[in-house]
């Protein structure tokens, strides 16, 4: 498969995930959509951190290029995971004062 | 004995401390004695010097460096030569007289008041004297300046009166016009001479080419200067004004000295001006404009003291007549006995306003001949001198401008006799009416009418003597004289006289000039004796005389081209420039950024799909202006 | 003394002096502990800054100067300069607070421990900007002296107090931002990036980069003076700031303006200076010519006094951008004397108004009957103020005109107008207030108060021997405008 096919791929997910955070007022299918994004930079960074390794190591067998692609993928993880355990909070809260997951029920923070 | 130099302007200025500081705790006598003794001193000084410069032996003493940087050095110097210590002899003498008059003249004033009032003469005299004595153009404007300082104190010494106090406010504001030119011409002479020492610059100036635009321009400013502090025109409107001061103070400030600072400070720069031919052709006809301008206003005016300032404005322009043609000698000579006869004219106008219980209105006068003996005959005295005829003292050096002006050219001439017979009508139409004919007040003025006291009538018998007498120091050759003041002065005009082409007027010619002036004059005088003995002018006029009697409209027509486009522009300036233009546009610029964050608040609507889209559209506009731009 | 090694530098002194004893003052007892503990302490910082005038020879070089390191990564080190402009400055500054103190003593502010504590603040930060020899030691004077006096005016002002400091702040600090943009543009252009003012002189700004930078030191600098047209702030913040504050603030800090152009400006950007002398000396000649207008209409006495004095430093400012010599020596010597004068005018509109409950011209009138003794230190002032021979200002106006003079004729001529306006409203108001008929909303006799006699006097006599003998004055500023000269010549 070349880069190619994963950054079709890549982009798929991404465009899914923007629309369904522009279309949805469910704030959990938000959520979701967002960490689909997510994802589709992590498969980004993991394909082309591949694709340079393997160039470098044609050269190189020791090589260490494009390792720092797959720790980028780490972090994104774990910001992903905390941003996931204070969404949900936020979420729960807002679940019980409005009774709702309407993100559009939101907008009283302006005041 | 050069030491003796700077005792001359010490003495005014203890005079004015102790006055001045002490004036809460000092009785009036005192305060009297002080204030004229001060100016005695000064006086006895002043003929030691006098006589050490007759001796051949002026002066010039640098008490310390004033100003000093770079290559520009002004010492505080004094300089005492002939033409100063003429000066300082007018100035001392008849200042010490006017002191003297004071005591009696201003003796209804508190004592705080009266300490007040000698300070101020004695400060005057004090800044007088600097300004005759300085050795350089510096000094001879920290003089100039604070003659028309302690002028405008003067003028509004009662300051409750507010036309006083804005007559006062017009002298200031008229000679800082008059400073003005000055000022540029000082710094100019700095530009061009690197010195304002009058000898290094009349030194440098006669290196020059004659006629030169920088001269004119120098002597052209310095003249302005001159006009303002000697009432010419176009700046001559002030004197008639300051007349509101106490009458001592006409007499002393605004006739016998200050005003004739412009004529001392021309013959002090006589060598600019005679390499300068075009300003002093200025000179001449702006003083022949005044003289015979103020002389008819003088011929309609009704307040003694109005009619004696236009006088002196006339005076003051026949002086400017003699340095525009070159007579140095004889505007200096003039300014002398102008010194005497003006100011016992005016301290003989006092006199009669003491008497007549600040009455100036001569239609209410008449008659006080009986009345005030001493000030009559004197003022009598003052009349012929001033009128020129001889062997009084105005006729010699009224005569020897006149004979100067005609070898310059005979216009110059007959409208200098018409001056002077118009100047010998109205002084005497002025005499008559107030001393001939009949008492013409009301009875309880009548009543109290009274010779003034001795403080006040000695000094007038004194300038009287002197008005007759003073003109036999300058009797012409033609008359058989030698004109001693001439050679005295000579070292300080020669050269000037060396560029001059010398005018010599035949004999016969000069007794047809004379002999037609005085006549012309006599004539006019016993005319107007005759006519205002009987019928005064007491009904309104009419026509031309009402023209005559409200200056021409002079002071209108300034109040209209020149005070108030002023006022108009000021208010403008301060009601819409500033307000609205200048701080317009910093408010303008603070109320942007208030509507702005108004508006772009509006975006901030809370909907969290909104700002979602707005960061998608961020986000791509970002991505696309990444890929095109680079 | 032996100068080799020594303790403490004046120029330290002058700073630290204030410094730390305004912030005591913060702990301090309010009422007139307070209040007396500033006066001490500002004659201390006085006699600090008299006897600093004895030890102005080279041999003392070590008392003058001093420079530590502060911030060595960016080059920047904690250096004062203490020559003879920085001392006819500082010993203004040094002048001005006890005047202030003395003449306002009678004044009870609320919270005076915090006042006062200002105050002294103010007066670290000023020593600090005239001796300043690196950029951002300057900078950070600059801003030093400006915010106390933020504080001062908007909690201790007048009515409009809030509208006029804002103003005042955001005009200044607008100033302040393009001064700091200003230093730092030029910091990377210096060859051995650093802040000392030697190595600014040396930073290679060719062309427009030069003109860029001049731009914005002297809006800046123009702001803090105040050259028309960039003098609004001014007469609001004069008339709505307690007097005492007014008095440091022309009397003083308008002089930091003045100064920094010729400390920072001309020697940092020569080319572009010479490139825009005349665009700035027409415009400030207009801005005297306006301010003088501009003065005549005015009915508040503050508001005038703070016209005129708009009108004097046009005045300063043209002849600083003449660049001669004697124009030089002139503005030194009338910084000074301006500064003393308007204190003066201040102390005395500050009487009108404690005694007779208004400054505005048309409800006094004819005070000279009941206050003499105001009448006459008002007269004085105001005439000096005119720069009428044999007063200080005299002196300084003669040397800048005739300097200007250098420059161009018609300048002059149109400048030396002001001359002519200065008498009218100096005159009108002294006659509207002082004489005529006692006004008949008066009636209070005047209590002046000793400090604010003393005061008076001090600055009447000042006045007079620097105006009849002015040659220390000007020997002070001598030396270091000729050294200024070489400098600027040597480049």
């Amino acid at each position: 498969m070349t880069i190619q096919h994963y950054i079709f791929l890549a982009v798929a997910l991404f465009s899914i995930g923007v629309i369904g955070v522009l279309t949805r007022r469910n704030i959990i299918i938000i959520f979701m959509c967002i960490e689909l994004m997510l994802n589709a930079v992590n498969l980004l960074l993991v394909a082309f951190s591949k694709m340079h390794h393997l160039a470098a190591a044609a050269v190189d067998a020791t090589t260490q290029a494009g390792i720092d692609g797959q720790l980028f993928v780490f972090f994104i993880m774990v910001v992903a995971a905390a941003e996931v355990s204070v969404g949900l909070a936020i979420i729960v809260m807002m679940y019980r004062n409005t009774h709702s997951v309407d993100v559009n029920f939101l907008n009283r923070l302006k005041h | 004995m050069s030491n003796l130099v700077y005792l001359v302007p010490l003495f005014p200025l203890i005079g004015f401390l102790i006055n001045g500081l002490a004036r809460n705790s000092l009785s009036k006598g005192l305060t009297g004695v002080i204030g004229s003794g001060v100016i005695l001193a000064s006086f006895v000084v002043s003929v030691i010097l006098f006589l050490q410069v007759k001796d051949g032996h002026p002066v010039t003493v640098s008490l310390f460096d004033f100003i000093s940087v770079g290559n520009l050095s002004i010492p505080f110097s004094f300089q005492v030569d002939q033409l100063s210590s003429i000066f300082l002899l007018i100035i001392t003498g008849v200042g010490f007289l006017i002191h003297l008059y004071s005591t009696a003249y201003m003796h209804e004033e508190s004592s705080a008041h009266y300490a007040r009032y000698f300070a101020y003469l004695n400060l005057f005299v004090f800044s007088m004297l600097l300004l005759v004595m300085g050795g350089n153009y510096l000094i001879m404007f920290i003089g100039w300046e604070g003659v028309g300082l302690c002028s405008y104190l003067l003028i509004g010494y009662w300051f409750k009166n507010v036309d006083y106090s804005n007559a006062a406010k017009k002298a200031f504001i008229m000679n800082r016009i008059g400073d003005f030119g000055f000022l540029l011409a000082i710094f100019w002479m700095i530009q061009q001479f690197g010195t304002l020492t009058f000898g290094e610059v009349f030194a440098k100036a006669g290196e020059m080419d004659a006629g030169g635009v920088v001269l004119v321009g120098i002597t052209l400013l310095l003249f302005l200067g001159a006009a303002g502090k000697s009432a010419q025109i176009p700046l001559y409107t002030w004197l008639p004004d300051a007349m509101a001061g106490p009458t001592p103070v006409s007499a002393l400030i605004h006739a016998a000295t200050m005003v004739t600072a412009g004529i001392y400070m021309i013959a002090r720069s006589n060598i600019l001006y005679t390499l300068a031919p075009f300003t002093q052709g200025v000179v001449a006809v702006v003083g022949l404009a005044t003289a015979i301008l103020a002389a008819t206003i003088a011929l309609k005016q009704n307040d003694i003291k109005k009619v004696l300032a236009y006088s002196t404005v006339s005076q003051l322009g026949y002086m400017f007549l003699g340095l525009g043609v070159g007579a140095y000698t004889g505007a200096v000579f003039h300014v002398m006995t102008h010194a005497f006869f003006k100011a016992l004219l005016f301290l003989g106008a006092g006199s009669v306003i003491h008497a007549m219980h600040h009455e100036q209105d001569i239609r209410n006068m008449g008659g006080l001949k009986k009345h005030l003996s001493v000030t009559h005959w004197t003022f009598l005295v003052g009349c012929i001198a001033i009128a020129g005829i001889p062997p009084l003292s105005g006729f010699f050096s009224k005569d020897e401008i006149l004979a100067a002006a005609f070898s310059a050219n005979i216009a110059y001439w007959v409208i200098g006799v018409l001056g002077a017979v118009m100047t010998a009508f109205y002084m005497f139409r002025l005499y008559a009416t107030t001393f001939l004919g009949k008492f013409r007040g009301t009875h309880e003025q009548e009543h109290h009418l009274h010779e003034s006291p001795v403080a006040m009538t000695l000094p007038l018998i004194i300038l009287a003597v002197l008005s007759a007498a003073a003109g036999l120091i300058g009797i012409p050759a033609v008359l058989g004289g030698s004109h001693e003041l001439q050679q005295f002065l000579a070292p300080v005009f020669a050269g000037s006289a060396k560029l001059q082409e010398a005018h010599h007027l035949s004999h016969s010619t000069e007794y047809m000039l004379m002999g037609a002036s005085v006549a012309l004059a006599a004539i006019a005088g016993i005319y107007a004796i005759s006519r205002f003995s009987k019928r005064p002018d007491l009904e309104e006029v009419e026509g031309f005389g009402k023209l005559l009697q409200n200056k021409w409209y002079v002071d209108e027509l300034y109040d209209t081209i020149v005070v108030k486009p002023l006022r108009a522009l000021s208010g403008f300036l301060n009601g819409v420039v500033e307000r609205s233009g200048i701080d317009g546009v910093v408010n303008g610029v603070g109320k942007l950024v208030n509507y702005g964050g108004r508006q772009l608040r509006l975006l901030q609507s809370g909907q969290v799909g909104i700002y979602l889209l707005l960061m998608v559209i961020a986000a791509l506009v970002l991505f696309i202006i990444q890929l095109f731009v680079k | 003394m032996d100068a080799k090694d020594v303790l403490i530098t004046f120029p330290e002194l002058l700073l630290w002096f204030p410094l730390i004893s305004g912030l005591i003052a913060f702990f301090l007892k309010k009422g007139n502990s307070a209040k007396n503990w500033a006066l001490v302490s500002s004659f201390i910082t006085l006699a600090i800054g008299i006897t600093s005038l004895f030890f102005l020879d080279n041999k003392y070089f070590n008392l003058n100067n001093v420079s530590y390191y502060w911030m060595p990564s960016i080059g920047s080190s904690f250096a004062l300069k203490y020559d003879g402009m920085a001392r006819l400055l500082c010993l203004l500054n040094a002048i001005a607070f006890p005047l202030v103190f003395l003449s306002t003593y009678r004044q009870n502010y609320k919270n005076s421990n915090r006042f006062y504590g200002l105050m002294l603040l103010t007066q670290a930060g000023l020593a600090g900007v005239f001796c300043a020899m690196d950029a951002l030691i300057f900078y950070f004077f600059w801003e030093l002296a400006l915010i106390p006096v933020y504080f001062l005016s908007s909690i201790w002002g007048g009515e409009r107090r809030i509208q006029a400091t804002f103003k005042f702040f955001i005009y200044t600090f607008a100033g302040s931002l393009l001064l700091l943009a200003g230093i730092i543009y030029v910091y990377l252009h210096t060859p051995e990036q650093s802040f000392s003012l030697n190595s600014f002189m040396q930073a290679n700004l060719p062309g427009a980069a030069g003109k860029f930078a001049f731009w914005l030191f002297f809006i800046a600098f123009a702001i803090k003076m105040p050259v028309f047209p960039f003098h609004t702030w001014q007469p609001d913040a004069y008339e709505q700031s307690p007097t005492g504050v007014t008095m440091i603030l022309s009397g003083v800090m308008v002089k930091m303006g003045l100064y920094a152009v010729i400390r920072w400006l001309i020697p940092v950007f020569p080319a572009a200076t010479a490139g825009f002398a005349n665009l700035i000396i027409w415009l400030s000649v207009i801005g005297m010519i306006y301010a003088s207008f501009l003065a005549w209409k005015q009915d508040d006495l503050k508001r005038l006094v703070a016209y005129s004095s708009i009108a004097h430093i046009g005045l300063m400012c043209a002849a600083i951008f003449v660049i001669n010599e004697s124009g030089l020596d002139g503005v030194m010597v009338q910084m000074f004397n301006h500064g003393v004068n308007v204190i003066a005018l201040w102390i005395v509109i500050e009487l009108i108004e404690r005694n007779f409950g208004t400054r505005k011209i048309s409800e006094l009138g004819g005070l000279a009957t009941i206050a003499p003794a105001l009448t006459v230190f008002l007269v004085i002032a105001a005439l000096a103020n005119i720069a009428l021979p044999l007063t200080n200002a005299f002196i300084g106006e003669f040397l800048m005109f005739s300097a200007l003079f250098q420059h161009g004729k018609f300048v002059t001529a149109f400048a030396l107008i002001s001359i002519i306006f200065a008498a009218v409203y100096t005159l009108n108001m002294i006659q509207k207030v002082f004489y005529g008929e006692l006004n008949s909303g008066i009636s209070a006799t005047p209590v002046l108060g000793k400090g604010a006699v003393t005061a008076l006097a001090v600055i009447v006599i000042i006045i007079f021997v620097a105006g009849v003998y002015p040659k220390p004055m000007i020997q002070l500023a001598q030396d270091s405008v000729n050294l200024f000269f070489n400098r600027l010549k040597g480049l």
